[in-house]
């Protein structure tokens, strides 16, 4: 007899761990230090803080050290990290006009208050793969520091804030207003969302969504499912100063920095609530340096308000928010690997059930037309 | 393997700065207060927050949180993923309650006051003092007819269930019965429709009327639903198309000898025949082991 019980799981398990210990290190190479994550691994960090929705660098450096690098799975640790932290106060509206920036661009204007600010981009580089980097070390990294004659100490050139871009269409009338519905913020990580979704919900799921999935429905926009004809109004990476109010204080208190992207998508007219046509705004800010999923939710943000009575996926909101989160679709991914056993087997049921019943109709068919037609054969089965 | 494993007498190895069975409080309640809502009204999906769990979504973190909601020191576990105590995901998820609990578990049903499952509910009768978690998937039987939440959630307030009648009358149509396998969707107290979770319909009837309470968890669809005791739970079916339980007559457990248990079929690793072996692990060994008696 060739079956065995199913048990050992246990074993199976702690062995299956410490084999990814062993596959992390096998190599030989001495180990990642977090810190050179966190300031190497940049743009991986910041997609994990944004999709875990916890700020943390370090616990983000330490989470994609443990996944080996996978981004979907160190976001997914530190998400269940920020569920056991209490909640104690919510941040005040933080103003990112005060932001200082460390990049920021319009595409909508060539010339703009403050002027263009190119900052650290990859936008206008050869994506040639640079061979020297297998030679890096502290000596070329000193060299490169006494050549550009900078220290890594903060730079302040650059003024401490920049005027917003879309201020300026405001200020002409040529953007929708937004209307303050007086409505009171949905908290995503306290309720479940319902439909039509309030915009702050719609917002905080939009900001810790998966990027990938995220690109995927927006260009799915642009290509013409639903196009929305945007224009970038203005990008801006920097940090913002976030103030909470404390009940022991009077005066709002400031708590910190915290790096985002924002993106202003300006985007095709319709007429406002007095009949007047005007650009409407799409809006996307998200954790960290990540430019290409800001852009994606302020596509998103503008195709969820779609008046159109035939919804394109990236217009339909139960859609795009249902399936944004790479925690939950990721987890329901995976889980197909679960034993399905159970449910195979009563759906083997149903299938020879049917299958049974075809044969037996088709068999008491070929006998009536047999005694119909004694001459003619039975077709084949 | 029936006995109750003590797991207070090893060493405690409670993690560091969690709370007793990992949620805090304030979750807790909330969940409780869910849970009151989902047994005061039978069948209907209570929407609750679900935050994330240290384990993934869609493998059982629903089930998962309502029993950190519900369970306490004194309370005796059993967890089982397709029947079966000893696979994988059942030991996980065990090992996470325990580790943040410290509390005694047990593969016997009838000695556990709380039996969390994935795809069955347990061959022996359940009584009045135990509670089944069931984990869902995908908490709304509609899903089959309508995509939109927005939609089935208007569908069940006016207890519009005609796309359903129709989607079984054209299964009938097309294939000669209805052809749904497990996730059979039955009608709850004679008002909601409820996704009773993939269990096959054999577990079906054992929800009807039993004297035990159960409650369903999504976690990734942040949803809470429950069938209280006594309450009647019925499988659509048709007057001239019955709802059918999965046919095993003939069949017997290689293990035990059953014949009037959910069986998995099993290929013979060396001739490839096909076997059969009871699903729930936990009974058959029970069978097994009062039959070893019997012969001494």
């Amino acid at each position: 007899m060739g079956y065995v019980a199913v048990s050992g799981g246990s074993e199976a398990i702690a062995n299956a761990e410490e084999l990814l210990t062993f596959y992390r290190l096998k190599g030989g190479a001495s180990p990642i230090e977090v810190r050179q994550i966190r300031e190497q691994m940049r743009l991986a960090v910041d997609k994990v803080m944004s999709e875990g929705a916890l700020y943390a660098p370090t616990i983000a450096a330490i989470a994609l050290k443990q996944a080996e690098g996978d981004n979907i799975e160190a976001s997914f640790i530190l998400r269940a990290y920020r569920a056991t932290q209490p909640r104690r106060y919510y941040s005040l509206p933080a103003d990112t006009g005060k932001m200082r920036v460390i990049r920021r661009i319009s595409a909508a204007f060539q010339d703009v208050p403050g002027g263009q600010i190119l900052g650290p981009t990859r936008d206008y580089t050869q994506r040639l793969v640079d061979f020297s980097l297998l030679e890096e070390s502290p000596e070329t990294v000193r060299a490169f520091f006494d050549r550009i004659g900078v220290q890594t100490s903060r730079s302040d050139q650059l003024p401490d804030s920049f005027p917003k871009i879309i201020d300026l269409l405001r200020r002409e009338g040529l953007l929708v207003e937004p209307v303050d519905r007086k409505e009171t913020l949905f908290d995503i990580t306290r309720e479940s969302i319902s439909f039509p979704c309030q915009r702050s919900a719609k917002l905080q799921s939009l900001a810790r969504g998966e990027t990938g999935v995220m690109m995927a429905l927006a260009y799915s926009s642009m290509r013409g499912f639903g196009d929305i004809h945007p224009y970038l109004g203005e990008l801006r990476v920097g940090t913002v100063p976030l103030c909470i109010n404390h009940p022991a204080k009077e005066q709002p208190v400031y708590i910190g920095r915290v790096l985002v992207t924002e993106a202003e998508i300006i985007s095709e007219y319709y007429e406002d609530e007095q009949g007047k046509p005007k650009l409407t705004l799409g809006y996307g800010l998200c954790f960290g340096h990540n430019e290409l999923k800001a852009i994606a939710m302020g596509v998103l943000d503008r195709t969820m308000q779609s008046r159109s009575p035939h919804k394109s996926p990236a217009e339909d909101e139960e859609f795009v928010l249902y399936h944004i989160d790479g925690i939950e679709s990721s987890g329901f991914s995976a889980h197909w690997k679960l034993p399905h056993y159970v449910t195979f087997q009563s759906t083997l049921d149903r299938l020879r059930r049917t299958q049974q019943l075809r044969e037996e109709a088709t068999a008491s068919e070929c006998n009536r037309e047999q005694r119909r037609d004694p001459g003619k054969t039975a077709p084949g089965l | 393997m029936s006995a109750t494993v003590n797991s207070a007498a090893t060493p405690a190895r409670q993690p560091r700065g969690y709370n007793f069975a990992f949620l805090d409080e304030n979750t807790k309640r909330e969940i409780r207060r869910k849970l009151l809502k989902a047994v005061a009204i039978p069948g209907y999906q209570v929407p609750f927050a679900s935050p994330e769990l240290p384990i993934a979504r869609g493998w059982g973190t629903g089930g998962l949180q309502i029993t950190m909601a519900i369970i306490g020191p004194e309370d005796v576990l059993k967890v089982i993923d397709q029947g079966c105590d000893g696979s994988v995901n059942a030991v996980n998820i065990r090992n996470l309650l325990v580790k943040t609990t410290g509390v005694d578990t047990t593969f016997d049903t009838t000695a556990a006051s709380i039996v969390q499952t994935r795809h069955r509910v347990p061959e022996e009768p359940m009584r009045a003092d135990q509670i089944l978690v069931l984990q869902v998937p995908i908490p709304e039987p509609l899903r089959y007819v309508e995509a939109s939440e927005a939609k089935t959630r208007e569908m069940h307030g006016e207890m519009d269930y005609s796309r359903m009648w129709v989607y079984l009358y054209e299964n009938i149509v097309q294939y000669g019965e209805i052809s749904i396998g497990a996730r059979y969707p039955s009608l709850v107290n004679r008002r909601y429709l409820m996704d009773p979770s993939p269990i096959p319909r054999w577990d079906v009837p054992k929800l009807s009327m039993s004297p035990t309470l159960h409650l369903f968890g999504a976690g990734r669809e942040k949803r809470i639903y429950a069938v209280p005791p006594h309450t009647l739970v019925e499988p659509l079916e048709f007057e001239d198309f019955r709802f059918r339980v999965e046919e095993f007559s003939g069949r017997s457990c290689l293990r035990c000898g059953a014949t009037d248990t959910y069986m998995n079929e099993l290929f013979d690793r060396v001739s490839g025949q096909k076997l059969y072996a009871c699903s729930d692990s936990g009974y058959c060994d029970k069978r097994r082991a009062a039959q070893e008696r019997r012969a001494d």
